[in-house]
């Protein structure tokens, strides 16, 4: 059965006190608690995805010596608020020659996406809203929704621009698509299974039990997964589908106020989502480094600091490679995918599996510190 | 439908939902907030300031077609291998290790073998080259 949060949280007391107090009724207790919490992690996630658009501004500034956004706030920091009302202040325009519905749909498409990827999220080991046993697969599957969004958005605008950002964008989103999910399969195949729950019980403890170091191959597949969601999520250096210079902004060029906005949350949303998956699989996800004994909340809250850290740290590490590194070539980026990436990800995957079987499941430091499942 | 499995997918349409009513709030908020003076050019769709020519909907490089095709292929393979590596540690930990990897093996050679041809074809290439269609049919 799958563990989720209702069923995590019906192993305490309180449960039963709440039960109670909806009249023991279970579908409207799972319902709210599912609410509550979905309605939380929306709201931090765009709390995360407003400051997301703010660090970039200031980071590009670092690095580019300049001061950046400074006016909003102390340190510019609003700067992001700021720019939300302007959106939405802003007038909707469509273009007549359009496909009005689709016109619509695609951003609501690319939230959507973006949103049902958080449920299987895991924010710690019981604060996961559903810790479905095939977790991975759903999330590369339903993640896609934001693919077809990109081409939606790029078709129906019906304007040149749009179009070939919309393709190239549709083009790059399920090519990287192939690397990433061999590199998962690795992932799968070292833990044995789909679900996040056993992914990470198998990272608990002090960092070297963590899969990026539990074999030479698992360490290559984590940077062949992060330059692949890099451009599954169209960051530079794989921007391509928003290229400026050559195609004004890709696939929102028709776009205005909050409807682009929308397309931008989802795209920040998306690369913490990326880097959030990046921790659970290969950086140990929320368990913590050292054995300590804890409640059960400040235990969960613990977990779910470091999580939200790690997935933080790699969230600047993305944004550090956008501002370092020019943008590629379309043959380049075609050719990194499928004559590079795939080859170097089939080759990690069977480099597992033949580790499992040689070493008989075995890490590193099992085999050097003497330990074992 | 069981109840148990009843639970794991309403949060996925609990945040299915929350995304939803999110974009109308928003799009609500615009429509209160923002102005409205519509009129022909602005809605005509961007074209660097020029006259827009033609529509967008027309013929488009048939690389995306096979970039599609080839991306559609490995989807599938790799999806088919999802359910086997799921079971190969447990496989191995019953002692059937290595007859699992004879068969994980084979089947990833399907897959080699299959980006191996599209190499040669020079379908991994964004510009095919000509050079490469002149050679095989002066062969």
């Amino acid at each position: 059965m799958n563990q989720t949060l209702v069923s995590y949280l019906s192993q305490y007391e309180f449960y039963d006190v709440l039960l109670g107090f909806f009249g023991n009724n279970q579908t409207l207790l799972a319902v709210t608690i599912y609410f509550l919490f979905a309605a939380a992690i929306v709201g931090l996630m765009a709390t995360v995805g407003g400051l997301g658009t703010y660090a970039e501004r200031k980071i590009s500034a670092d690095i580019q010596q300049r001061i950046g956004p400074n006016r909003v706030g102390p340190y510019g920091i609003l700067q992001f608020l700021a720019d939300g009302v302007k959106m939405l202040t802003k007038e909707d325009v469509m273009p007549f020659t359009a496909d009005k519905f689709l016109f619509y749909l695609a951003p609501m498409l690319a939230l959507v996406g973006v949103f049902a990827t958080l449920a299987v999220l895991p924010w710690s080991s019981g604060f996961i809203m559903a810790d479905l046993n095939v977790g991975i697969f759903y999330l590369i599957a339903i993640s896609s929704l934001v693919g077809v969004s990109v081409f939606l958005g790029g078709y129906a605008s019906n304007s040149k621009w749009s179009m070939l950002g919309g393709l190239r964008g549709a083009s790059q989103i399920i090519s990287y698509e192939i690397p990433v999910t061999i590199s998962i399969l690795s992932i799968t195949l070292l833990a044995g299974g789909m679900g996040f729950g056993t992914i990470l019980s198998h990272q608990t403890g002090t960092p070297i039990n963590w899969f990026i170091f539990h074999n030479p191959f698992a360490f290559i597949a984590f940077f062949v997964y992060g330059i692949g969601a890099l451009a599954e999520t169209n960051r530079a250096p794989f921007d391509l589908p928003e290229a400026e210079s050559e195609l004004v902004s890709g696939y929102h060029t028709e776009y205005t106020g909050m409807r682009f906005g929308m397309f931008a949350l989802a795209e920040y949303i998306e690369v913490f989502v990326v880097c959030g998956v990046a921790v659970a699989l290969f950086l140990g996800g929320g368990n913590l480094p050292f054995n300590i004994e804890l409640d059960i909340i400040p235990l969960q809250l613990a977990q779910m600091v470091i999580f939200i850290t790690k997935a933080l740290l790699l969230y600047y590490v993305v944004i550090w490679i956008r501002w370092t590194f020019p943008r590629l070539r379309v043959d380049q980026l075609m050719t990194i995918c499928w004559k590079y990436l795939t080859p170097i990800a089939l080759f990690n995957l069977v480099g597992c599996a033949i580790w499992t079987v040689v070493f008989n499941g075995k890490s590193i430091a099992d085999l050097v510190f003497g330990g074992g499942h | 439908m069981t109840p148990a499995q009843f639970d794991g997918l309403m949060p996925i349409v609990i945040l299915m939902g929350l995304a939803v009513l999110m974009f109308w709030g928003a799009h609500f908020a615009s429509v209160l907030l923002a102005p409205k003076k519509p009129s022909h050019l602005k809605s005509t769709p961007y074209e660097c300031g020029e006259l827009p020519v033609g529509s967008a909907w027309s013929a488009f490089n048939v690389r995306f077609y096979v970039v599609g095709l080839i991306f559609i292929i490995f989807d599938v393979e790799s999806v088919l291998m999802f359910p086997v590596a799921s079971i190969f540690s447990e496989l191995n930990a019953r002692g059937d290790g290595v007859y699992a990897l004879e068969v994980f093996l084979s089947f990833i050679t399907i897959l080699v073998v299959g980006i191996a041809y599209c190499w040669r074809k020079g379908d991994l290439d964004w510009v095919k080259s000509y050079q490469v269609s002149l050679k095989e049919n002066n062969k």
